[in-house]
């Protein structure tokens, strides 16, 4: 859409109050835990102590007896014959003969409450052979390390390779050897990224029901009801259509709930209880040991600069563990790591390898922070080496629209070069800083997502509109996609009313995921729009006796679209619908697709920092997210997502990782030790909203949610060096490394 | 004909080729056509890839694909 054209727009673009607000502040919203039903029955789940393991035996026959319980299940319970993605998902849900990290489920239990459930857990006595294990990456992918599943690497995986690598890829152009001799400084470091968890607050939650017949009802925090009902009926053996999958509230999920962890248990558990209804609720310890992290990653880089900033070349090889599964996202890490520069010349090579940890998840914008704390600290580095300003080396080889990207095609419209002019134009670029302070600046990048999308709208009998959605409110989507169906359909923004309807009321929808949702629904949403408009004007015409095509709609009514086409007062909306009955019946609009222009997101984030010289800790002075986000529909949602991004992506670089002992068991399953950021360790987090809009939607919208926690990584490693002199290539950055890199 | 670049370490089921040439419409065609003229690819397309034509990640199997479009063979994009 025109700039001009955006300029026109009466709601889009507007902060009116949230839908949700009201529930969420008094507590009548129901997040996953809330939901309960007549007969419910408490699950729990046994969880393998350790990080490798055979299973020799489990003897439920003490759970069994005592008073309460009503069913147990082990993987036994499960069909057999599941083969790809669908046989690791059953696997990772309940370990068949091998536990294969510390959490694995092992077998689980239904009682009448949750502490009988609890303690007949407890009785469920398994014996275990212990193996051998290994939970590093750079360990794991050595030739001698313990194999943890062969024969699980996929096609890509030339022969030869340590047993632990599943997947393989190579992908790049040009001449990178000629540009490196081109260039006048080649620099090449290795760097290291722990495993972070999502942290969402709400632990996973669900209430499962399944009878004997095979028709089922879930209900469940999720991100994507869709994939849950997919994966369950997958790992279960129904049918999908016999299971419906209502979604709950959602306290945040970050890629975390798109798919599933422990839901197909509590619907074995009801077939085998007869059919009662079985709630299961993780605790935060479970939910850091056994739901997806992310990946950890090792990482080189190699990059060739002329002295002027441009740069000739650039080469990653880049090692990630996902768990002990396949899909680390290696693939994703590649493709974005160095996505902001003209490449001449580059070379991707990657490895996904597995290790005795959960089964990694996406994390928002899954991959590209990693390859962006490698690629943006050695742009860092090389820029200050030659005396250049890092905002513009990076000007200076910014891709910018009909640009061939690091990964191969060429860019649509992108706002790369606009983030960084409105980064450098900033305030906050010319605040002073003292002693032990140092300013980073570093840029990120994720593609974005289209994904199935069914949207259904309805007219009401006095004009107002309802909107059904498959995609689930992580981060304001009722809002926005209330704000663009009301300036579609002209009518005020509290007259719409979007709900976010289970399985059985749409088509399939893939999750709120890849920054997608306001995207896609809101495309939707706009269609299913413009298809009743078309069917108002056609009722107004036939009241006025004239053809449809003479008719447009304005301001929310029909009107003659010119003087020829006769004289005739607007028609309301209202007056529309409340004569549909007698018209031709209700009036609404659908729309089903799998939208293409999607447009990718850009952003620029510049932090100050103070490193304390005797303890090693990092100080946030200031931060400053600047994003392109093609057209911000709601604005604080967008800032809130930007501020949320650059949170998550401030923890990740100075607290968060998983700890693993000796024994492969993980040492901080808990808040406490697990260290997430909170509102004391945090500035007001300054945005800057860019908007180069995407000619892909029909309000300009990008996806806004992933590409800001890419940057804070880089940017703050950047800030350290910049107050300190110390450069760290080992997140996180904690006081006790700081320190010791300080006195290195 | 359709020219299709690929990631280079598919070059060892293409013989070596990191653009091939396939007569194909459709995504659809494309898809089929690598796979006919290299079985080795077999495994790697049914593990899920995505089409990007002229930038844009095609929306599916029926996509229309001509001669002067750009197309690319990517891993499956995701996110979360």
């Amino acid at each position: 859409m025109p700039k001009d054209e955006l300029k026109e727009l009466h709601l889009v673009g507007t902060r009116p109050d949230r839908p949700d607000g009201l529930d969420k502040v008094t507590g009548r919203a129901r997040y996953g835990a809330d939901i309960s039903a007549p007969g419910m029955l408490w699950a729990a789940v046994v969880r393998s102590p350790h990080a490798h393991a055979r299973i020799l035996k489990i003897d439920s026959t003490k759970a069994e007896a005592l008073d309460g319980v009503k069913a147990v299940v082990t993987r036994a319970d499960f069909p057999t014959g599941l083969t790809g993605e669908d046989w690791n998902l059953q696997e990772n849900t309940m370990a068949g003969e091998v536990a294969l990290y510390d959490g694995h489920a092992v077998a689980a239990v239904a009682a009448t409450s949750a502490l009988i459930a609890q303690e007949a857990a407890r009785l469920i006595e398994v014996d275990y052979e212990v193996l051998p294990h290994v939970t590093d990456v750079d360990d794991a992918i050595k030739p001698d390390a313990p194999a943890i599943r062969p024969g699980a690497a996929d096609a890509s995986v030339p022969e030869g390779m340590p047993p632990n690598v599943v997947r393989y890829i190579e992908f790049g152009h040009g001449d990178v050897a000629a540009g490196f001799d081109d260039a006048d400084l080649v620099m090449e470091k290795s760097y290291k990224t722990e495993a972070t968890h999502q942290g969402y607050i709400e632990p996973h939650a669900c209430l499962g029901q399944l009878g004997e017949d095979g028709r089922g009802e879930m209900w469940v925090c999720t991100q994507g009801h869709w994939f849950i009902r997919r994966m369950c009926t997958a790992v279960l053996g129904i049918e999908a259509a016999q299971l419906r999958v209502t979604p709950s509230e959602i306290g945040g999920g970050f890629g975390g709930k798109t798919t599933i962890f422990m839901e197909p248990l509590s619907l074995a558990l009801s077939r085998k209880a007869g059919g009662r209804p079985v709630k299961l609720v993780m605790s935060r310890s479970e939910v850091l040991r056994a739901t997806g992290p992310t990946a950890s990653a090792s990482m080189d880089v190699k990059i060739g600069m002329k002295k002027d900033g441009s740069i000739t070349a650039g080469r990653a090889e880049f090692r990630m563990q996902g768990g002990a599964f396949p899909d680390a996202p290696v693939d994703m890490a590649l493709y974005c790591a160095f996505a902001g520069y003209k490449m001449p010349a580059v070379e991707h090579i990657g490895y996904d390898v597995l290790a005795n940890r959960p089964k990694c998840a996406a994390y928002r914008a899954p991959g590209s922070p990693m390859g962006a704390f490698a690629v943006e600290s050695l742009v860092d580095e090389m820029s200050r080496d030659l005396g250049l300003d890092p905002i513009d080396v990076r000007l200076k080889n910014a891709v910018v629209e009909g640009d061939r990207a690091s990964y191969g095609p060429k860019f649509g419209s992108i706002g790369l070069v606009e983030c960084l002019e409105a980064a450098k134009a900033h305030p906050n670029l010319q605040a002073p800083l003292g002693p032990n302070q140092g300013r980073g600046v570093a840029c990120g990048y994720w593609f974005n997502h289209g994904g199935e999308t069914s949207v259904s709208m309805a007219i009401s009998e006095d004009g107002t509109a309802q909107v059904s959605i498959g995609t689930p409110d992580i981060g304001g989507l009722r809002a926005s996609i209330a704000l663009m169906t009301a300036e579609t359909l002209g009518i005020p923004y509290e007259d719409v009313r979007v709900n976010v309807v289970e399985t059985g009321a749409l088509g399939v929808n893939e999750p709120t995921h890849g920054s997608r949702a306001t995207f896609a629904s809101g495309l939707g949403a706009v269609e299913a729009a413009r298809q009743a408009i078309g069917e108002m004007c056609k009722r107004a015409a036939n009241e006025w006796g004239i053809d449809a095509e003479a008719v447009e709609w304005v301001d929310g009514a029909a009107q003659p679209a010119g003087p020829n086409a006769g004289k005739f007062p607007p028609m309301t909306i209202a007056e529309i619908a409340g004569k549909m009955g007698s018209t031709g019946g209700p009036i609404s609009g659908h729309h089903e697709s799998v939208p293409e222009g999607v447009g990718a997101s850009f952003g620029t984030h510049v932090v100050d920092v103070e490193v304390d010289p005797e303890t090693g800790r990092t100080t946030i002075l200031r931060y400053l997210v600047v994003q392109d986000a093609g057209r911000a529909i709601h604005p604080s949602y967008v800032e809130g997502q930007y501020q949320g991004g650059a949170a998550q992506g401030i923890g990740w670089a100075l607290n968060e990782e998983y700890v693993y002992g000796e024994d492969g068991r993980l040492q901080n399953p808990i808040f406490l030790d697990y260290r997430v950021p909170v509102a004391s360790d945090l500035p007001m987090i300054d945005t800057v909203i860019v908007e180069v809009p995407n000619p892909g939607h029909p309000y300009g919208v990008r996806g806004v949610g992933e590409t800001g926690i890419t940057p804070p990584l880089p940017a703050i490693a950047n800030a350290i060096h910049a107050a300190t002199g110390a450069r760290m290539r080992h997140l996180p950055m904690t006081p006790a490394k700081v320190l010791a890199a300080l006195k290195a | 004909m359709v020219a299709v670049n690929l990631w280079s370490s598919l070059t060892r089921f293409t013989d070596g080729a990191r653009v091939v040439e396939i007569e194909a419409t459709t995504v659809a065609e494309v898809l089929n056509g690598l796979v006919t003229a290299y079985p080795g690819l077999a495994p790697i397309i049914e593990g899920g890839v995505s089409v990007v034509i002229d930038g844009d990640v095609a929306s599916g199997r029926h996509t229309p694909v001509a001669p002067e479009n750009e197309v690319f063979l990517m891993q499956r994009l995701k996110g979360g």
